[in-house]
């Protein structure tokens, strides 16, 4: 029958299968270059066969030496690794920020989530001790973060439509303003921890670890794992509300439950690196610049490729001013503002 | 099919719908008239649960309001007057959006709703268009291209908001044509309806609403008099009874 050779056309595009592959290759090629770059370089085949050797009946020796192993385990790796998470992370977030807010310029830094995420940090570190490592830190994180989205969305939708992309942005930067201003204001009444703080709150993994990695990889796994089973829903939001509603969604429950989501795997990140803009922009934006603007395409595609882009941003970060280290949000902020006056420019014929 | 009664509808506290009680049987084509503001849209929103009502609503034998909103998808399918049709999707995945009352809440499309998808395409002769993005299409390929989601949605109702505004002549004609042939496959319409003579062809039943209230129902010929245009409309027209249905045509003062 015609209808039935006719179904294979009436498919939903996905992620196209080369923009898989080309999506998985950036990510293990920013992988090896990330461990492989540094004051002390190792080769691709060095890196690999080192792998293989920590994999049991293999018997493949390791090349390098003991201080090379210990470099590219104990301190490339872990930080590799939390910049991939990361990364992934503020993307994916991003591109579900901008899926309910039906608003292109929604990113967690822009929204406040970043500067709320960092003042329930700070308060945990001033009041509660916790530490700059400790477990609670994305919990006060979260709290934070949530906060802050609430704040910028009520504010938003107060000022005029959602949808008008300039008055969320105008509400999120307002909230990151006032946050900011408090966030100030218990540093400067807790000297003692200021240090700590502020390393932590300009960003970056220069004293990643293990444990780092261990704090944040189960919110981020969650986080994304949401977002991504809700890849098919954003798309449905993308005819509206109204219309959403008339196919059976329950719109403000799925907001709800996709801002929480991503502000919780935004939290854990913000814990674990501080605040790093852009990444929710630029990576979402170039998918669907390149490949689709279907969510089911943006979704996943987000999440491997901010995992390499923020991998890439680092040993920026890292090797630009050698011996000593950039912020990596000075990286992110100098490819990402420019970009954002693109989207900017064009967004004003988005819906 | 649909049975509402004494429906009333409050916006701000004002009645924007009044007691409007109406039936309307399986397979008929049943078009709410009536002047700018009379309370058409929000009927039609109100039956698919769109706005809260008072009184009472019933599809199928079910009250609407006990209904879930998935359920009621199920059973009901809106084509809205100004629908968003993102410019970057496709025909296909634009239709298989109407398969999400169906869908588990994180499953996405398996081969029966590719199927159904298929079918609504191919019964609107949209399938060469599956893969065209919805920005790429005219105007009367979008307006086929809604409705293709609305058949997709596989609901024996079907409720349509205007179905010609921004459509040229031949194009209202097709479209109207199209729905009228879907009755045939059991399909129930309700549509609102701003073009009279229009109204007169395709209609089974008019209702006449002004100002929230029913003020006529009944066969095109009866409910489009020239007092009841000159009264709710405040139009001067001839009316002409001809083969092929009720004509209505505007006469200079």
């Amino acid at each position: 029958m015609a209808v039935v050779s006719a179904e294979a056309a009436v498919r939903a595009r996905g992620v196209p299968r080369p923009w898989r592959l080309i999506a998985g290759a950036f990510l293990a090629g920013s992988l090896l270059v990330g461990l492989g770059v540094g004051p002390v370089g190792i080769g691709v085949g060095g890196i690999v066969e080192s792998a293989l050797s920590h994999v049991p009946f293999l018997h493949v020796h390791t090349p390098l030496s003991s201080l090379e192993e210990a470099v590219l385990w104990q301190i490339r790796a872990p930080r590799v690794v939390l910049a991939a998470i990361v990364g992934g992370m503020l993307a994916i977030a991003g591109s579900a920020y901008q899926g309910v807010f039906h608003n292109p310029l929604a990113d967690p830094y822009l929204l406040g989530v970043a500067a709320g995420s960092g003042l329930g940090a700070t308060l945990a570190i001033a009041y509660g001790h916790v530490g700059t490592s400790g477990q609670l830190l994305p919990l006060a994180s979260f709290v934070g973060g949530l906060t802050a989205v609430a704040a910028a969305y009520a504010l938003g939708r107060s000022a005029g439509a959602v949808r008008a992309a300039g008055a969320l942005v105008l509400a999120g930067l307002t909230v990151t303003l006032f946050f900011t201003a408090v966030q100030t204001f218990v540093q400067q009444q807790h000297t003692n921890t200021l240090r700590d703080v502020y390393s932590w709150l300009l960003g970056g993994f220069s004293t990643a670890t293990w444990s780092q990695v261990a704090v944040a990889a189960p919110y981020v796994a969650v986080s994304s794992l949401a977002i991504v089973l809700h890849r098919r829903v954003l798309d449905v939001l993308s005819v509206g509300d109204e219309e959403a509603a008339s196919l059976g969604v329950n719109v403000s429950r799925l907001r709800l439950l996709i801002v929480v989501a991503a502000t919780a795997g935004t939290a854990a990140a913000v814990a674990v690196s501080g605040l790093i803009a852009f990444v929710g922009i630029i990576v979402p934006h170039t998918i669907r610049l390149l490949v689709s603007t279907s969510y089911r395409a943006v979704v996943p595609l987000s999440l491997v490729v901010g995992a390499g882009f923020l991998v890439l941003a680092d040993v920026l970060a890292r090797t630009v001013v050698s011996p000593a280290e950039l912020p990596i949000g000075v990286v992110t902020a100098f490819f990402g503002a420019p970009f954002f006056a693109v989207v900017l420019r064009t967004s004003r014929s988005m819906r | 099919m649909i049975e509402l009664r004494s429906l009333s509808i409050r916006f701000d506290g004002t009645e924007a719908v009044r007691d409007v009680s109406l039936e309307v049987a399986a397979e008929e084509w049943v078009m709410l008239i009536g002047p700018n503001g009379a309370g058409k849209t929000s009927v039609l929103r109100a039956l698919c649960g769109l706005l809260p009502f008072t009184g009472s609503a019933w599809l199928g034998g079910r009250e609407v309001r006990e209904l879930g909103r998935r359920e009621l998808a199920r059973l009901i399918a809106l084509v809205p007057q100004n629908p968003v049709t993102p410019p970057e999707l496709t025909v296909a995945e634009y239709a298989l959006l109407g398969r999400t009352p169906h869908l588990g809440y994180f499953a996405v499309e398996g081969r029966g709703d590719h199927a159904a998808a298929a079918r609504a395409l191919e019964r609107l002769d949209l399938l060469p268009f599956a893969k065209r993005g919805l920005g790429s299409l005219s105007g009367g390929e979008l307006q086929r291209a809604v409705l293709a989601r609305a058949l997709a949605q596989e609901a024996p109702v079907l409720l349509l908001d205007e179905p010609t505004t921004s459509l040229d002549l031949g194009r209202q004609q097709q479209v109207l044509e199209l729905v009228d042939s879907l009755r045939g496959d059991g399909l129930t319409v309700v549509s609102t309806m701003h073009d009279l003579t229009l109204a007169g062809q395709y209609a089974d039943r008019l209702v006449l609403l002004d100002r929230g209230a029913v003020v006529a129902e009944g066969e095109p010929q009866d409910v489009l008099s020239p007092a009841h245009l000159a009264a709710y409309y405040g139009a001067n027209v001839r009316v002409v009874n001809g083969e092929g249905g009720t004509f209505v045509l505007p006469v200079r003062r």
